[in-house]
């Protein structure tokens, strides 16, 4: 039987196993709003703003391994979704989103609501089509989902214009798809995980650094396994916490521009670095001259692009994180060695040293003002670590990382390499769809949450138990931060002035709105919200210290050694 | 080093702004760049010349690699290999001595000279980028009113060679 694009389109949702579509509706898409109001397999949640669409899609892939879907409109509507997109690309999180496009016979005539979504999203996507007949459509969107969840993941986008949404043919879902174009490898290279191996077992001063790789590939089991194995140190990356149990011993906190000087000290220290899914970034490296200057490094990613791109590496491994791990524990075993102990008894006690210096440490003795870690602190305790964090972008983003210890993966979900605010609240809002039964709390400051605000009416309309924990400083904190130590105080814009009064706002979303002042009143706050209003969204204003930073720093241009301690 | 890098890929809309888009997105200088349908009709070839230290050509590389729409590719620099440009040019030829200097250096140079009017000539010349500066730069006995080069497409020597 013949069926419409609009039909095909849903059925091809239904046939990839799509549970859940982020969207808006408009104009372009409305043959297909008509085909998802006469089915019910597969269910459309209706956001407030296309941004939090590609959000929320965003967190759902974030917090269950599944590639997040998103539809939206054209013109405007896709427009809105590029931030999200963006978002997405520079963290590899799979994703596929739709746009709807003027009929094919206006395409480039400036027509109503006519953008070049291909042209517009083609640097912050893995890949996108423009679907131009109808006969296309199933084997695209087969080959969206394919490409958005395989090699490194990545955004897809799949532009559909209206006349393709309307016109007929056959319709048979591929079962898979060949792509002479595309072949990701996923199995290393056997000679050079032997290499590996026996690099790891001469270090003496090793380190293991992780990234979200390990989360993405579903590695966190095997790296625990290796690291234990050897008893070797390991940092995470932001995007990389929760691969390794944050409570272990061997753990040493997240490193980079906020990381831990033990992290740190022990990255620029180590004679064998073992870096895995993770890419060198310029917020982990610090000035890049400086950077491990007396190790050998082994890199381990999906992307050979990745490799020697800023750091040049000594053993390349070209491969997916889990399976090059498994490769890499059979080769340990087959090999019998054993690092040096007694090297690395001495190395462990150095890091000691660092962890004494305790980095993190803050202003406990005030017990007027609350402080954002404490906040973090006790969040991490009444949630007893269980919970599902996504945060916004600055201080508040930096305290969640450093204070809340993962021990699992997909527990973290946040916008690190672009950085963008407004990501926390529909974020968590595809995260509560994805573990309806988990406790999904958004870390955010009082800057950020108002980029996604009008969210707080999605997660009435849907019933979404989120927990808003925001950290209110009345500044732009981060911004306030960097403008304090690089240019003298001069807070430049910085200052959130005619803040609303967010109980009332949470209260006339229908939610419940608690607001916090007092340092002994944040642990109560926190456990009404997880008990009392377990089921209810609540939105906690926390009122924090306005002069607090995020500490140790990295200042700009300086090596991972020279950090600026409290 | 200049780099020559050949290309194949799908014959897909947008595929050339892919190509375009990542090297202007990335900085990476293009020097030149061909493209035109193979045999095979599905298929596209890319000849691209670049400039950059051996860290960018390898960025470069495998940048390329990963788009979608990129089959296969070699850096020709790698071995031996033959480049050719074609040129056409567009001189001042209106006095007998003139259109005879004009002959005899396309004879010279192997070139052919394509279109004539009573006062221009226009000559088509193929050859590696060198060749086709001294010509050039021999012309300067005349006015050249206008030039085209098609840029650099090579392809490897021997049996080496780019293909499914
Ligand atoms: C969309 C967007 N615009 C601007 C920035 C730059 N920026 C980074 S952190 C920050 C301040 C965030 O303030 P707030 O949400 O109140 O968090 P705080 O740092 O106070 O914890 C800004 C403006 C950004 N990351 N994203």
């Amino acid at each position: 039987m013949e069926l419409t694009g609009a039909e095909i389109f849903v059925r091809c949702l239904a046939d990839e196993g799509v549970e859940y579509v982020f969207g808006y509706p408009g104009g372009a898409v409305l043959h297909i709003y008509d085909a998802i109001y006469k089915q019910d397999k597969v269910e459309h949640i209706l956001v407030r703003h296309e941004q939090a669409a590609t959000h929320a899609a965003d967190g759902y892939a974030r917090s269950s391994g599944k590639p997040g879907v998103c539809l939206v409109t054209s013109g405007p509507g896709a427009t809105n979704a590029v931030t999200g997109i963006a978002t997405a690309y520079m963290d590899s999180i799979p994703m596929v989103v739709f746009t709807g496009q003027v009929p094919t016979s206006l395409i480039g005539n400036d027509a109503f609501q006519e953008v070049d979504s291909v042209g517009i999203t083609r640097p912050c996507v893995k890949h996108n089509f423009l679907v131009k007949d109808v006969k296309d459509l199933a084997e695209t969107i087969k080959k969206a989902f394919y490409i958005a969840t395989t090699g490194r993941p990545g955004p897809v986008v799949v532009d559909i214009p209206k006349d393709v949404t309307a016109n007929k043919c056959e319709y048979s879902y591929p079962k898979r798809v060949k792509m002479r174009s595309y072949n990701p490898v996923v199995k290393g290279n056997q000679r050079q995980i032997q290499k590996a191996v026996e690099l790891m077992l001469e270090a003496k001063r090793p380190m293991v650094y992780t990234g979200g790789g390990v989360i993405l590939d579903r590695g966190a089991k095997q790296l625990t396994d290796l690291v234990k194995k050897l008893n070797f140190p390991i940092t995470n990356t932001l995007m990389g916490l929760g691969g390794y149990p944050a409570t272990d011993r061997q753990f040493l906190g997240m490193l980079g521009m906020h990381g831990t000087y033990e992290a740190n000290m022990a990255m620029h220290n180590c004679d064998v670095l073992i870096a895995i899914g993770a890419r060198f970034d310029d917020r982990v490296t610090g000035n890049i001259e400086k950077f491990c200057p007396t190790a050998r490094i082994i890199h381990v990613d999906i992307d050979p692009a990745s490799i020697s791109k800023n750091v040049k590496v000594d053993v390349p491994i070209v491969g997916g994180v889990s399976s090059v791990l498994k490769d890499m524990l059979e080769a340990l075993a087959t090999n019998g060695g054993k690092p040096d102990q007694t090297a690395l008894a001495e190395w462990w006690k150095q890091i000691e040293e660092w962890r004494s210096v305790d980095c993190l440490k803050y202003d406990r003795s005030n017990n007027n003002v609350i402080k954002p870690q404490y906040v973090v602190e006790q969040l991490y305790e009444v949630t007893k670590g269980n919970a599902i964090v996504t945060s916004d972008v600055g201080q508040h983003q930096m305290f969640a990382a450093q204070f809340y210890k993962f021990d699992k993966p997909y527990r973290w979900i946040n916008s690190g390499g672009l950085g963008t605010m407004g990501f926390g609240l529909p974020a968590a809002m595809g995260a509560q769809f994805a573990n309806p039964k988990d406790t999904v709390a958004c870390v955010t400051g009082e800057g950020s949450i108002q980029m996604c605000i009008q969210e707080l009416s999605t997660c009435l309309q849907y019933g979404l138990p989120i927990k808003i924990v925001a950290l209110n400083n009345r500044y732009l904190g981060m911004v306030r931060q960097w403008q304090e130590f690089f240019y003298q105080g001069r807070y430049s814009m910085s200052y959130m002035d005619a803040l609303p009064d967010f109980v009332k706002l949470a209260e006339s979303y229908g939610h419940v709105g608690i607001r916090v002042e007092k340092p002994e009143d944040v642990r109560g706050a926190l456990e009404d919200a997880m008990i009392k209003y377990k089921d209810r969204c609540v939105f906690l204003d926390f009122v924090t210290d306005q002069t607090e930073n995020v500490y140790p720093m990295i200042p700009a241009g300086a090596g991972l050694n020279e950090m600026i301690l409290v | 080093m200049r780099h020559i890098i050949s290309i194949l890929m799908e014959n897909e809309a947008g595929a050339l702004s892919r190509v375009a888009g990542l090297f202007s997105a990335r900085g990476y200088n293009i020097e030149s760049l061909t493209v035109a349908p193979t045999e095979d009709p599905s298929l596209s070839r890319m000849t691209l010349v670049t400039r950059g230290s051996d860290e960018i050509i390898e960025q470069i590389t495998k940048q390329l690699n990963k788009l979608i729409d990129v089959v296969k590719l070699i850096d020709l620099t790698e071995g031996p290999h033959i480049e050719r440009e074609m040129m056409l040019v567009k001189v001042k030829a209106a006095t007998p001595e003139l259109r005879d200097e004009i002959m005899r250096l396309t004879g010279i140079f192997r070139g052919h000279v394509v279109d004539v009017t009573p006062t221009t000539f226009t000559i088509e010349m193929t050859g590696e980028g060198d060749k086709l500066d001294a010509f050039l730069r021999a012309l300067t006995v005349s006015d050249i009113l206008e030039t085209v080069r098609s840029g650099v497409s090579g392809i490897a020597r021997g049996e080496k060679r780019l293909s499914l």
